[in-house]
């Protein structure tokens, strides 16, 4: 199969609207995202970028597509690593769904090529992300390991 | 105490039967698969197959993706995440995976 595609599912106990302002604030993202914020204007063709602590770029792309709080589809390069910047664009999707007094948070990241490095190491990344997020929502305090840019990166 | 997400019953419930955790093993090798991919190889009868994927979805272990017609299965690490979240603190988890390193060095590769 010439892709690569990692899929994550998480049930928070939160609001759509609370949840979907935590995926792009810094406020919130500071805290379950190793310190880092977003810069867009979240409108489909806007320009998307992840900053690190030191203001520089992490990864880059654009909004594809956005439904807020349902739905929003980034596409999305690394600007750390050359081997990984040079496998260029993958797809990352966030939706988003009530069920009962919990969101369902589906995230899928894909890259159009096998064996991708990208998605190979975002997916170390992920789970930890997603958990850090799900507690700050439900306890008001992130873990504390995702609340620094890990160093030496 | 924050929410274990998906029914924590569901996901020991899924958890509970080698043939499951096979087709965790399975798709944890090779992300994103269809039934009929999943079947080759498998001691198993297509419907049986069918039966455990329901329960693993249920727990969300197993999330199915549609591309075209074609459903894929795609290895959801998220609930496992969380229960160990809930149970191993974060000093712990680095003596951990110190210990399980030098288990798996001594044992070779082959999980238990």
């Amino acid at each position: 199969m010439a892709e690569s595609q990692f899929a994550y599912v998480t049930f928070i106990r939160t609001t759509m609207e609370k949840l979907w302002q935590a995926l792009m604030e810094p406020e919130f993202t500071r805290q379950f995202w190793f310190d880092t914020v977003q810069e867009s204007e979240w409108k489909p063709g806007a320009s998307w970028r992840i900053l690190k602590p030191d203001g520089s770029a992490s990864d880059s792309g654009e909004v594809i597509e956005i439904d807020p709080p349902r739905k929003l589809v980034l596409k999305w390069r690394n600007e750390m690593f050359p081997e990984m910047t040079a496998e260029g664009y993958s797809r990352l999707t966030y939706q988003l769904e009530q069920k009962g007094d919990c969101v369902k948070l589906t995230l899928t990241h894909v890259m159009e090529k096998a064996d991708s490095k990208y998605i190979k190491a975002v997916s170390n990344g992920w789970p930890i992300i997603l958990a850090s997020l799900k507690t700050l929502l439900e306890t008001g305090e992130s873990l504390k390991e995702t609340r620094r840019w890990p160093e030496g990166m | 105490m924050a929410s274990m997400g998906a029914d924590v019953d569901k996901v020991f419930k899924a958890l509970a039967a080698p043939e499951r955790r096979l087709l965790l093993d399975r798709l944890r090798a090779d992300n994103g698969q269809t039934l009929g991919q999943l079947c080759t190889h498998l001691k198993m009868t297509r419907q049986a197959v069918t039966k455990h994927l329901k329960l693993l979805e249920e727990a969300t272990l197993v999330v199915p993706i549609w591309r075209g017609r074609e459903k894929l299965h795609y290895l959801n690490p998220m609930p496992i995440h969380e229960i160990a979240e809930r149970w191993i603190g974060k000093y712990e988890r680095g003596r951990l995976r110190t210990l399980s390193e030098l288990k798996q060095k001594l044992e070779g590769e082959n999980d238990g």
